[in-house]
């Protein structure tokens, strides 16, 4: 894991100070709310139905245990005792004071966390492969290209008053666990047939109201010259993107209104004239970079243990329990995303004791023990149990993505989380969910798509119709490397009908599904039409 | 004449500008320096840099610098408009001038330019700026200097973090990581 030096610390701790310079001016009333406002959002503070939200930027979605126990701390203090893990792996807390944000901005800068660019029109913290530097697949470690970024677009002179909102995600993996494609930047690190790093790099993708897969711009970058690629995108960004329309301000218009030969051209133009050796990182840098995240020293194990087999042969629960999150352990419940100071605290404690002291989170708002041995698995379940957080439900009908919807945002025209937990409540038996298998369902509360609806094997869409919460069902989304776009089912139903559709959604697909086949299979291979005939002749 | 703050080394002073800003549909006073938009200075820059006066330009932030390229040595000062704060274009357009087209003038900052912003401001190259805030030059340089370090080059002469470092590892500094949260 990437451990802060002196250099970094001090930066957090500069930076707090002028946030709270900043809010005493705005107290004060020396600068306006609209002067204020980029200030804070990219200090990730959004204002809200009832508070501040305060969105914590957990960078590559790696967390020690002293981290997760200051924001357990953080959220009993100054908040209602519980945070929101959200889908770009960040943590919310919805219920901040204004004239309290410095004091938690230093608190959080003592154990190097921080919110910086959580928000605003500036480049964002950078997201990668929630099992980087855990998992077999992967030919680099995407976290150390993530810090590269996120030491580049900090407080970047350049690049803080962009057009729109500006996010990168990196993996390293063949199988994309980063939802990449939906990126404004994707990079995807390859190497080439002579052995060197390389990154694909991929623009223009994005959800929103105009949903759009990223392009590859470049097939080959040499890994050392990534900074000064992105600088010659950003520039081409900033220059020439729309600044007359705030819907027509993302990159994904750009690219998509010049066409991405036009785009390419015009970055690689730009990247011919920049001065990469200015920009570009000294090897020794990044060889400094690449020594924090060392993989970790792991004694030798069985690749099967005695312990784990016995307590799986007398334990059925904890056989689903094993099958579904082997890899990953699910923060639960009701409220997707959701947990409690105290179960943090558990999960820090875990952490310590089995994982080498590290907690991940990832984009589908689970939080992963990643260097569990075999052996400590019935050890871990059975604290996981005590705590309400062992839900075996990994990708399955109930591991609902949602965003935090009309109950929190100001934005949103439905909500999402009651939604979401009458579907959970629906298909509570477990062995329905894991005899239905992975089926990911993805919620928002309005068009601009927190919730990844776009994404989903069922994308679920708030919209208002006079006054009244419905709800747009759309099917065959997939973030993953078979990236595809969710096409719409017909007219939005009510919340009273949504777990009805859902239903006979699930029983179309167990009707029509051959062996071996997901629920997005199943779509994709017939098509929207039995479904939408399920849905319509119910509903009426 | 208005006020302007000026960078002088490691200094902010407030200095008395000499330059009238002419626009479009203005005459071009007789005598006097002048700042001219970027049409006017297309069509008349020749006589306007010929008659013995000093000629600056203001750029609106959808103009290119690159059409300056010309005309560059023989400004006396560039002005780059900031529509509104939140519009950033101007920083990319002053890079551009300081790095690329290698404009070693005066560069001023003019529109709305709010002090929150002097640190993106003094990095990307601007040495000149006319507060709509009402800072003085020592609130200026103040908000320029919050940060102790960088963490990229920029137009300014400021090492970035991974060069301390470096100077760091070779025994020229003092700096030691250690565990977060420890």
């Amino acid at each position: 894991m990437y451990r802060y030096d002196d250099l970094d610390r001090q930066m957090l701790t500069d930076r707090s100070n002028e946030f709270r310079l900043q809010a005493e001016r705005r107290l004060s009333g020396d600068i306006t709310e609209d002067q204020f406002k980029p200030l804070r959002l990219m200090n990730g503070l959004y204002l809200q139905l009832h508070a501040y939200m305060l969105r914590i930027a957990i960078p590559y979605g790696t967390l020690n245990t002293a981290q997760l126990r200051r924001l357990a701390w953080v959220a009993s203090t100054y908040d209602k005792g519980y945070g929101h893990f959200t889908t770009r792996t960040n943590l919310q807390l919805h219920w901040i004071k204004l004239r309290d944000a410095p004091d938690i901005l230093d608190s959080l800068a003592e154990v190097g966390l921080h919110a910086i660019q959580t928000s605003g029109n500036c480049i964002r913290n950078v997201t990668a492969d929630p099992y980087a530097g855990a998992t077999a697949d992967e030919i680099d470690d995407p976290r150390v290209w993530a810090e590269v970024i996120r030491q580049w677009s900090t407080v970047h002179p350049e690049f803080s008053y962009l057009p729109r909102k500006f996010k990168i995600a990196v993996t390293a993996a063949e199988k994309d666990r980063a939802a990449i494609r939906s990126y404004d930047i994707g990079l995807h690190v390859r190497r080439t047939r002579e052995g060197e790093l390389s990154f694909e790099v991929l623009v223009g993708g994005g959800q929103g109201r105009t949903p759009y897969l990223a392009k590859t711009i470049r097939e080959h970058l040499p890994a050392g010259r990534l900074l000064s690629y992105l600088d010659a995108i950003l520039r081409v960004y900033n220059r020439q993107s729309r600044r007359d329309n705030i819907h027509k301000q993302r990159i994904k218009i750009l690219v998509a209104t010049l066409g991405v030969e036009e785009f390419t051209r015009r970055v690689e133009a730009e990247w011919a004239l920049n001065d990469g050796a200015d920009i570009d990182l000294p090897d020794t840098e990044l060889a400094r970079i690449r020594a924090n995240f060392r993989p970790l020293a792991f004694e030798p194990q069985p690749a099967k243990s005695q312990a784990f087999e016995a307590a799986k042969a007398a334990d059925a629960e904890f056989a689903r329990f094993t099958r579904r999150n082997v890899h990953a352990h699910k923060v639960p419940g009701q409220t997707p995303g959701d947990a409690t100071s105290e179960q943090m605290q558990v999960i820090a404690d875990l952490a310590d004791a089995y994982s080498q002291g590290e907690v991940r989170v990832n984009y589908t708002q689970n939080l992963v023990l990643p260097h569990v041995k075999l052996a400590d698995v019935p050890a871990v379940y059975a604290r996981l149990k005590e705590a309400g957080l062992a839900t075996a439900n990994i990708d399955l009908i109930t591991d609902i993505i949602a965003c935090p919807g009309l109950d929190y945002c100001t934005l949103a025209n439905a909500r999402a989380i009651p939604v979401a937990q009458a579907i959970a409540r629906r298909f509570a038996d477990p062995e329905r969910a894991e005899a239905i298998g992975e089926l990911p369902i993805k919620i928002s509360g309005c068009i601009n798509a927190c919730g990844h609806h776009h994404l989903g094997a069922i994308g679920i869409l708030g919209v208002d119709k006079k006054g009244e919460e419905y709800y747009q069902l759309s099917l065959g989304g997939s973030g993953g490397d078979d990236a595809s776009l969710a096409s719409i089912l017909g007219p939005a139903v009510s919340a009273n009908q949504t777990p009805d559709a859902i239903e006979a959604l699930v029983e179309t697909y167990l009707v029509h599904r051959q062996e071996g086949e997901r629920f997005l299979d199943t779509v994709r291979r017939t098509g929207l039409q039995p479904f939408k005939e399920a849905v319509y002749v119910d509903a009426h | 004449m208005s006020t302007l703050i000026k960078l002088e080394s490691d200094r902010a002073v407030l200095a008395l500008d000499p330059f009238v800003y002419v626009p479009d549909e203005a005459e071009v006073p007789a005598g006097g320096d002048i700042i001219v938009s970027l049409s006017r200075l297309v069509s008349e820059g020749d006589a306007l840099l010929g008659a013995g006066r000093r000629v600056g330009v203001r750029l609106q932030p959808s103009e290119a610098v690159e059409d300056l390229a010309y005309d560059l040595p023989r400004l006396a000062v560039v002005e780059l408009a900031f529509a509104k704060f939140r519009d950033g274009r101007p920083y990319s357009s002053a890079r551009v001038l300081r790095g690329r087209l290698n404009y070693r003038g005066e560069l001023r900052a003019v529109g709305d330019v709010l002090r929150e912003q002097a640190l993106h401001m003094v990095r990307c190259g601007f040495d000149a700026f006319e507060p709509a805030d009402g800072s003085t030059p020592d609130q200026w340089l103040a908000a320029a200097h919050r940060y102790r370090h960088v963490y990229q080059r920029a137009a300014d002469d400021r090492q970035p973090i991974f060069v301390e470092r470096d100077l760091n590892a070779s025994g020229l500094g003092h700096n030691r990581p250690d565990e977060v949260g420890a």
